[in-house]
Parts: structure tokens; C-alpha cells; sequence
């Protein structure tokens, strides 16, 4: 690399001289800043100023703007200032670094704290209900979107809601079955290790039973699903609004929510009560498993008391809450990926959102239908 | 200074499974010109521009760039050589979580331990040279239109002052006016700054313009380089079907009139 550069200062007659030498390049911008800011605040505004550039060997834009920035900030000393000896090949260079910019525009105003938390609170207060309204209105253009479909049978998109059906039923069939399998081992495993205290062995199968059939087995499969597919529904819907795919197609006359929505929704609510009549299969089969392993109780017994544990009822009310909380994962999860808009942060964060209101939701739904079958005698 | 290659590329072979997208092809490029390469769509033009900035591995030759051979540096001499280089990608790929100043601001940032000041005032500085307005410096790459876009992509590509700038299709999407004015930036920012330019194009204008050479590719390999006048008397099929095309002679004649 080329020499460091250096600015030397020696008074001469008629006031002072800067000698300028060596590399002034990007690579040196660091020592130079310091070299210029120095050589400001130490020749004496009164005097005339030369800086010799004789024995500069590379200059790039940022030792020119170095050396204009010196030059500016002697603008309003007496003495003047005055360049000398810049090498030829140079020259058009400064020049273009002397009739640049340098200023960046100031950043956008920061409010005093409080009032931007004032604001900051405010501001999502608004968003809330934004968002609610967003929420609202995505399951009305559902509906009317599905009245539409109902009204006019061919214009369903039926190949679309069999793939779709396809990715988040037939495919999410494995881990679902594993997890809910897995969730209802251990609940038994728990149920006997505490409940044999009390020699209660017998009633593991009543808690194991009742709690994966009426919330466990729904809750943890919507839970799963708003993880795996809204995820991906928010992440596809965002991705085909920011390569404006979604203002082809209603340029061509087609409803987004008729091509892209609809089938993606009931593809949803097909998918969870299936796949919570799978999980809730598994989490008995992993809890029998375990009350034969671990509780000594063999498996006939295990359906003996499952049979008098259980009624209709309790499969009746966690499959009755499958297809609202479908609705409700595949609602949020459309309404976040249609407000993506240009970044790559964006989607990241409405991914994010459809993921966490969904769940939220699937939970606020579950104590809400808690609330009804309680009120119903179910 | 010739004799002096900044890019020299000898018999390089890029494929993808069986395919093979380009099969031999040498050239070099000398420092302080503008060179710019064409070929049809799905020439490999892109790949050539990948390969050499080490996005897609080659399969056989060498690749020489500003006197290190890339395909035996270390991590460090790698490093080394791209800090010297700028690339303008063909969508401008601005990082789009930050604004269009910090975007310029990034590579500084990255590799040299600068006061925020001097960054402010050189990134400021970068964007005023590419015609960039200042009202537009706290803005999103998401609220920026193509052409604005290219300018803060091409003020980033100079970011460190490099002495070698790839532009991947650089006019591709502006109107022939924003084009012709990008073209004239180039050609200014060359001349001031010293640059070597490489450049992809598909825009004979952009050519005819600013490029002191052309190197044509086709069938995998490099048909024909030389200057304009090479290409127009060239008698390979492709390069005369391009250069000599009907939209090649409007804009011939088009140019030979405009001239004094």
C-alpha cells in the first residue's frame, strides 16, 4: 500500500503552510479525519492559509472531501485559504467533490420521550382497532366470498383447495399424530405418578380421556396448525403481494379472496377436524400405552374404563370447536399476509403476528366455547 | 497503463447438472476502460458476472481479478480484492430494513472504523454524484422508484471508492431518458473517478455510448471483442444479427446523423 498520509504544518513569510503528503485515501479516512480536524482547530484564522498538495502520491473522494472539508471550515477566517499544487490527474476529481452535497438530509424528528410514549400508545390503540376492523372484515369478504362460490358451484376453485388440502392436512398428518401421541403419554405418565398417592390410578383414564377429547387434542393440533400453516399462508400471500402477483390477478378481473383466500380457508377447516380426531386417536392410543407400561393397567381395562369415562359429549365438543378455530387461524393468517408491504422486515413481522394472534385467538376461542358448553349442559 | 489487466479470465467452464452454460470463455478487460458484454437472454451473461464475483463456483479456468487469482486466494485476499470492487445489481438488491442513506452508509460501516460524521457527509457525497435528492435520503427502498433505486444501488457500488464496478443490466427498466442520463453518470463518474467498468448490458445505446469495448458471448463462449466498429464488421451470425438487427441500424443511423 502507498505511503500514510501526513499534513505537516511551517509558518512561512506570508502566513502558514499545510503540507499535504503521502496516500489520502479511503484506507487512511480514519487518521486523516483526525489530521484535518487538527489542522482546523490549530492554524490561526487570521492568517493566510496555503496547503500544498505537491507530494500527495493517490487521492480518491474521500481525501478531496478531506481537504474541501478543511478548506470550509476556514471559510469565515480572514486570513483566506489557498491550494496549491494539486497534481493534474486530480483535478477534475476535486472539482466534482467540491460541487457534491455533503450534507445529509436531517433524520426525521424524535418527539421528547414521553410524549412519543404518549404517542407510541395512541398509535396502537388505533392499530388495535385497525387491526380488528382488518380481522372483521376478512371473515365477512370470506363469507361473501363463499356465498359466492355457493351461488355459482363452478367457480370454486376445487384443484386449488385439494392441494392446499394436500399441504396442511394429508402432509401435517405424521407430526400431528406424533405430538398429540406424545402430549397424551405424558399426561398419563403425570396422571399416574400423582394420582397413585391417592390410590386413584383408576381415574387417570376419566382425566385422560375427557381432557384430550374436549381441549387438549384440538387445542394443541389449531396451536400446531397456526405454526405450520398460517405461517406459511401469511408467508406466500405476503411474498405474492410484494411481487404485486395479487394486483395481476385483479387486474384480470379475478377476486383474490375467490382464487387465493377461499381455497386456503376451507382447505383449513376441512383439515382441523380431521386432524383433531387423528391427534385426539393418537393421544389415547399414547395414553393406553402408557397406563399398560407404566400404570400396570392392561389394555382392556384401559378401554373398559375409557368407555365408561367418556360419553359422546365430550368428542362432540372438541370437534365442534375444530372448524371455528380453522376459520379464526386461517382469517388472521390471510389478513396479515395481505398487509405485507415492500421490505423483507415486513413480511418477517406480519409472519410473525399471524403466528401469535392466531394462537392468541385459538385460546381466547377456547374459553369462550369453555364458557357456552358450560352454559348448554355439555 | 496497458498491459495491465484488471479482469483476466482464461477458458472458464460454469454448468448446472448436465448443462453447461459456458464452455471455455477468456477475455480480459483493462484498467480504466468501460467494457461491456452482451449476449441474448440466457447467454449466461449473468452467470459470467456471478462466477466472477464468486456467487456461482466455476468448473474449470481461471479467474484473475486485480492481480489476485481468485480461485486460489485465501479468505483474507478474497476480502481484500472486494472491498476494492462495487457491484450494481440488476433490481439494485438494497438492503430493505434500512434507509437509502444507511444503505450507502453499509459498507463503510462494515469495513472501515470511520467517525458517523465523515460517514454521513461521504455517503451524502455519493448519493449527491449519482443525482440522488437529498429530500430522499431518509426514505425506504420500498418507497423508491426503479430508476431511484439503481442510483442508491450504483452510490453503494462506490461506497469505499473501488477501483473496479460490476453493473449487472444497469439501464434495464429506466425510460430511455432516465437510461441515457444513467449512461452519461457512468461515463462522468469513469472519467473523475478512475474507474474500470464491467458491464452487462442489453442496451445498444448504452453501448454505442459509453463502452470503449464489447465482447460478445454466444454459444457458450466469447465470439467476438473490440470496439463498435469491430463488432459491426464482424461476420460471426449472432454478433451481425445484433449489431447490424434492424432496431441495431435505426439506432446506427440514428447516431451517425446526431453526430457534428
Amino acid at each position: 500500500m502507498a505511503a500514510p498520509p501526513s499534513l505537516s504544518a511551517r509558518a512561512v513569510p506570508d502566513g502558514v503552510e499545510l503540507a499535504a503528503e503521502g496516500a489520502w485515501t479511503v484506507v487512511h479516512a480514519r487518521s486523516l479525519d483526525t489530521l484535518v480536524d487538527k489542522a482546523a482547530r490549530e492554524t490561526p484564522p487570521d492568517r493566510p492559509l496555503t496547503i500544498a498538495l505537491h507530494h500527495i502520491t493517490a487521492l480518491d473522494t474521500y481525501g478531496a472531501w478531506l481537504i474541501e472539508r478543511l478548506v470550509r471550515a476556514r471559510r469565515d477566517a480572514s486570513g483566506g485559504t489557498r491550494l496549491d499544487g494539486l497534481p493534474e490527474r486530480y483535478q477534475s476529481l476535486y472539482d466534482e467533490i467540491r460541487e457534491t452535497e455533503h450534507d445529509p438530509a436531517s433524520a426525521p424528528e424524535r418527539r421528547s420521550s414521553l410524549a412519543a410514549h404518549v404517542e407510541a400508545l395512541g398509535q396502537g390503540t388505533v392499530r388495535f382497532g385497525q387491526q380488528l376492523l382488518a380481522f372483521t372484515a376478512m371473515l365477512g369478504a370470506i363469507f361473501a366470498s363463499l356465498g359466492r362460490a355457493l351461488a355459482d358451484p363452478r367457480s370454486f376453485r376445487f384443484t386449488s383447495t385439494v392441494h392446499h388440502l394436500d399441504r396442511v392436512c394429508w402432509q401435517a398428518v405424521p407430526i400431528m399424530m406424533l405430538i398429540t401421541f406424545l402430549i397424551g403419554a405424558i399426561i398419563a405418565q403425570q396422571g399416574f405418578f400423582h394420582f397413585r398417592k391417592f390410590g386413584a390410578d383408576a381415574y387417570v383414564v376419566d382425566m385422560v380421556g375427557i381432557l384430550v377429547l374436549r381441549e387438549i387434542g384440538v387445542l394443541i393440533v389449531a396451536i400446531m396448525i397456526a405454526g405450520r400453516s398460517g405461517s406459511a399462508y401469511t408467508a406466500e400471500l405476503g411474498s405474492m403481494k410484494m411481487r404485486e402477483e395479487i394486483d395481476a390477478l385483479r387486474t384480470m378481473g379475478r377476486d383474490p379472496m375467490d382464487v387465493l383466500i377461499l381455497p386456503r380457508i376451507v382447505a383449513l377447516v376441512i383439515a382441523l377436524p380431521i386432524l383433531t380426531f387423528l391427534g385426539a386417536m393418537s393421544a389415547l392410543y399414547g395414553g393406553g400405552l402408557v397406563a399398560w407400561a407404566y400404570g400396570g393397567m392392561s389394555p382392556d381395562i384401559y378401554i373398559e374404563r375409557l368407555r365408561e369415562a367418556v360419553s359422546f359429549t365430550h368428542f362432540q365438543v372438541g370437534m365442534i370447536k375444530a372448524p371455528f378455530m380453522a376459520l379464526v387461524i386461517g382469517a388472521v393468517a390471510c389478513t396479515q399476509g395481505l398487509a405485507v408491504k415492500g421490505s423483507a422486515e415486513s413480511l418477517g413481522l406480519e409472519t410473525t403476528a399471524s403466528v401469535v394472534k392466531s394462537i392468541f385467538l385459538v385460546i381466547v376461542l377456547d374459553g369462550l366455547f369453555a364458557v357456552f358448553f358450560a352454559s348448554v349442559d355439555m | 497503463m496497458s498491459g495491465d489487466p484488471i479482469i483476466d479470465v482464461r477458458d472458464l467452464v460454469v454448468g448446472f447438472g448436465a448443462r453447461t452454460v459456458l464452455n471455455g470463455v477468456s477475455f480480459d478487460v483493462q484498467r480504466g476502460e468501460i467494457f461491456g458484454f452482451v449476449g441474448g437472454s440466457g447467454s449466461g451473461k449473468s452467470v459470467l458476472l456471478r462466477t466472477i464475483i464468486g456467487l456461482i463456483p466455476r468448473r474449470a479456468g481461471t479467474i484473475e481479478v486485480l492481480g489476485t487469482r481468485l480461485d486460489q486466494a485465501s479468505d483474507e485476499q478474497r476480502q481484500g480484492v472486494e472491498r476494492r470492487w462495487g457491484v450494481l445489481f440488476q433490481q439494485g438488491a438494497l438492503f430493505s430494513s434500512l434507509t437509502a442513506l444507511q444503505n450507502v452508509q453499509f459498507p463503510m460501516r462494515e469495513y472501515l472504523d470511520l467517525p458517523q460524521r465523515l460517514m454521513d457527509e461521504m455517503a451524502a457525497a455519493k448519493l449527491d454524484m449519482v443525482g440522488f435528492r437529498r429530500a430522499d435520503h431518509h426514505k425506504m427502498p420500498s418507497e423508491l422508484s426503479g430508476g431511484m433505486t439503481k442510483r442508491v444501488a450504483l452510490a453503494r457500488a462506490l461506497a469505499l471508492d473501488p477501483d473496479l464496478v460490476f453493473l449487472d443490466e444497469p439501464t434495464s427498466g429506466l425510460d430511455p431518458i432516465s437510461a441515457g442520463d444513467f449512461d452519461t453518470l457512468i461515463r462522468t463518474l469513469q472519467r473523475t473517478l478512475g474507474l474500470t467498468v464491467f458491464m452487462i448490458t442489453h442496451d445498444l445505446e448504452s453501448l454505442h455510448t459509453i463502452a470503449d469495448r464489447v465482447g460478445a458471448l454466444a454459444d457458450g463462449r466469447v465470439v467476438a471483442t473490440g470496439s463498435i466498429a469491430d463488432m459491426l464488421a464482424s461476420d460471426h451470425p449472432w454478433v451481425s444479427t445484433y449489431f447490424r438487427g434492424r432496431r441495431a441500424s435505426a439506432l446506427t443511423s440514428r447516431l451517425a446523423n446526431s453526430e457534428p
